[in-house]
């Protein structure tokens, strides 16, 4: 933890009772998380048990976002490998693992503004939040799931200024808490996305 | 002992200025007295809102000196109307559930004590605990000023229900923007609800102390710990379901609002919306939130008996493990809300087996307390009085709920005062005994002063015996067809009712002005109480080896070694006829 070095990052194992405590934290947040995807689906499962409305078709750069985003969790976890090989002497591995970060949360900036034009491209076909139950849907998901990784993205900025600032070092469990999430932000998009290309 | 104990580092520096030692406070136990002093708060605003509603059923033409104030329309020249009348039905339900019944028991006692009693120097995440409080602290703000705004507090009772609460103002006074501050701050409430659940599980996952097994943990430890399980499910799920109810009312969506409504003579513009698609993600929250009040009082009450029989309970596995059952089949049974709400009958039925088998846990939690109550040196005191007060308003208010759990007979009585009965005094009652109970309990360690037993056993008799005189006769009410609900029935068929409705106004006011006493009581001893020991009533627990008040680390920088479950009465110990759990001597 001296300043001037990366922290360790240690498998669960070896977690102190805090760093723990961060691990389960975010185990637990996720399944908070869930819960409230899950509610959100079995809203969409009664709704269109009382009429359906027109489908809706994915605007192709949907897709793109959705490769981004995956590609995102493994730019992570070469971040992860740069930054645990930075503890020795191979500072280059660390550089590297940091521009591994970087791109991570360009990565998932690009997401999010994928997802803009999305919902521009809904937009012009005249088809907005209130148009019907499909789009309303639509939007609620989608927006979730931006708000959700805005944590993410907010927490992978929190953690590229710690290490690029004077301390350069950080929690030994906040990293592998934030990868447990970002990585989270994958899957449930995924999910979303079999939902939303499904169902509405 | 010594030896065992070694030197910690804080989670967080000694607090220094008057903000961060008691506004924004890291401190758990800061914190836990904010979520108490918030609840505190709430639950005389909530009374003052149950007296003016009895005072009304009862003279519904008379003045209330001053109300014109607070509502010039809800109120003209004093005389509350029928919609002010819901207006503050729906404030007083959803301050009482949300704000006292949630945060004093598990936010604010759960906070305070359940780091310690496991041996850790604070929260798993302390910042999110402070967070945690200032946004439930919010959402009280923001529900709160529904009253001062020209529409007024929203009229569709604490549980919304739609596609009144969803369309807007056509539907009646207060459901323009009062509803959406309404549905605004339960959302904020959530977020704050749902940080705090997750501090709780990951601290006692991983803050415990060496020798704090899981089952070394004390009962009310345990029910902290479930009850964040379920507010972490329950929560999770009236969080999206505010959402969707803000969008109907605020982007014009139609989740809640079906086609051809017609409200107020105007077609309303949605279609293809849910109804009953509300009352099911609300109850799929509201009935674990009952358990959410009522399982931190279990504990509470558990711990508070147990001191004071001096003896251990016939069986603390078997009641954590009901206590678990409970808020599992928490989750089974949200449709017993719904018996009558046009749900297919066979849904009734489904809804209604595991409604019945929660009886089951109930049970044998109630025959421990009883069994274990048999032949005990029982210490009559006013934290005693309230725990076993808690048992006669569970045992009552829970045999109730047995007849209501049957859709046949619920169908009959569902919309009337027995179900108010019910729920007051299984949820409501109950669940504030068993903080009355705590307070007289812990208040000696909170304050570092004993507060005055004989007034609080003056605080338990009113209350006990008038809380009794005020909820036996709702279902008496209920069961002759009185409607809940109604602001008035003196020019109704029910109108023979009113003196019963009169005993009962009565009984309100005079319990009402008992909880003065209480209030009194809790200010006077804080700053004029006797000085307390750190043991005063010589329990086993690990908040009572530290000082009163506790320093701001709890362990003077120590970490604590457990060596027993904390039911370790009726032995002989250096100290007495008890052994606390860090003492390493043999029993």
């Amino acid at each position: 933890m001296a300043s001037g070095t990366y922290t360790q990052i240690v498998s669960p194992s070896h977690l102190a009772g805090p760093d723990r405590a961060s691990r389960s934290g975010i185990w637990v947040g996720i399944f908070a998380i869930t819960m409230s995807f899950a509610a959100f689906t079995s809203a969409l499962y009664v709704r269109q048990g009382s009429g359906e409305a027109a489908h809706i078709v994915l605007p192709p750069v949907i897709y793109a976002n959705t490769l981004a985003l995956l590609l995102s969790s493994l730019t992570l976890e070469k971040a992860r490998r740069g930054i645990a090989k930075g503890l020795g002497p191979e500072v280059d591995e660390s550089a590297a693992g940091m521009a591994w970060l970087v791109v991570t949360l360009i990565l998932g900036l690009a997401f999010v503004a994928g997802q803009c034009l999305a919902w521009r491209s809904l937009a012009t076909q005249g088809l907005y939040l209130a148009t019907n139950s499909n789009s309303s849907f639509f939007y609620v998901f989608t927006a979730m799931h931006v708000l959700h990784l805005f944590g993410g993205i907010a927490a992978l900025a929190y953690l590229i200024g710690r290490l690029a600032g004077s301390l350069r070092t950080f929690g030994q469990s906040l990293f592998g808490a934030i990868a447990i999430y970002w990585h989270f932000m994958g899957v449930l998009w995924l999910y979303l996305l079999l939902v939303i290309g499904t169902r509405l | 002992m010594e030896e065992a104990v070694v030197p910690a580092a804080h989670v967080h520096a000694p607090p220094e200025g008057f903000i961060r030692k008691h506004v924004f406070s890291l401190d758990h136990k800061v914190i836990g007295k904010q979520y108490y002093g918030l609840g505190l708060v709430a639950v005389f605003i909530g009374m003052g809102l149950s007296w003016l509603m009895r005072f009304h059923l009862v003279w519904p033409t008379t003045k209330v000196p001053g109300l014109e104030l607070l509502s010039s329309t809800g109120a003209p020249g004093g005389v509350i109307t029928p919609e002010y009348y819901l207006s503050l039905l729906t404030m007083h339900g959803t301050l009482m559930v949300f704000f006292v019944l949630t945060n004093a028991p598990f936010a604010g006692f759960g906070n305070y004590f359940l780091p310690i009693q496991i041996g850790a120097e604070d929260m798993a995440f302390p910042r999110f605990n402070m967070m945690s409080f200032w946004i439930t602290f919010c959402a009280f703000i923001v529900l709160i000023l529904a009253f001062f705004i020209p529409d007024g507090p929203p009229i569709s009772g604490w549980t919304a229900y739609a596609p009144l609460s969803a369309v807007g103002k056509d539907a009646g006074p207060g459901l323009a923007w009062g509803q959406s501050l309404w549905a605004m701050s339960i959302a904020i409430f959530c977020v704050g609800q749902l940080f705090g659940s997750l501090n709780f599980i990951a601290t006692t996952l991983d803050l415990r102390a060496k020798g704090m097994t899981f089952m070394r943990m004390p009962i009310c430890t345990w029910a902290w710990f479930i009850t964040s399980a379920i507010g972490l499910l329950a929560f999770a799920v009236l969080l999206p379901a505010c959402l969707l109810l803000l969008l109907d009312r605020m982007a014009g969506t139609s989740f809640f609002i079906p086609a051809g409504l017609v409200i107020s003579d105007r077609l309303q513009n949605h279609a293809g919306g849910s109804p009953l698609l509300w009352q099911h993600l609300f109850w799929f929250f509201g009935h674990p939130e009952v358990y959410i009040a009522i399982l931190p009082a279990i504990g509470i009450v558990s711990h508070v008996l147990i001191t004071n029989m001096r003896k251990p309970m016939l069986s603390a596995k078997v009641l954590i493990y009901s206590m678990m059952s409970i808020g599992f089949l928490s989750w089974m049974v949200w449709g017993h809300h719904m018996f009558v709400s046009g749900m297919n009958p066979t849904s009734s039925l489904l809804f209604s087996f595991p409604t019945l088998t929660i009886t089951i846990p109930a049970t044998i939690i109630t025959l421990i307390w009883l069994g274990s109550l048999y032949g005990a040196n029982m210490q009559i005191n006013a934290a005693s009085l309230f725990a076993l007060g808690f048992v006669s308003m569970f045992v009552s208010g829970g045999v109730s709920g047995f007849f209501l759990a049957q859709p046949s007979i619920d169908i009959y009585l569902h919309a009337t005062y027995f179900v108010v009965g019910h729920f007051h005094m299984v949820m409501g009652v109950a669940a504030i005994f068993g903080i009355f109970s705590g307070t007289y309990f812990w208040f000696p360690k909170m304050s570092g002063r004993m507060m005055n037993e004989t007034l609080g056993k003056l605080h338990f008799w009113i209350t006990f015996i008038g809380t009794y005189c005020i909820f036996m006769p709702f279902h008496y009410l209920g069961l002759v067809g009185n409607v809940r609900r109604y602001s008035s029935f003196v020019d109704d068929f029910m109108a023979p009712l009113m003196p019963v409705h009169k005993f009962i106004s009565i009984a309100a006011f005079v319990t009402g002005a008992a909880q003065f006493i209480f209030l009194y009581n809790l200010i006077h001893s804080r700053f004029r109480g006797k000085q307390a020991s750190e043991n005063p009533w010589n329990a086993t627990s690990l908040e009572w080896s530290i000082p009163s008040p506790p320093p701001w680390d709890n362990f003077g920088g120590k970490h604590p070694v457990i060596y027993h479950d904390p039911y370790q009465y009726g032995v002989k110990g250096s100290k007495g006829d008890f052994v606390m759990q860090d003492s390493p001597e043999q029993v």
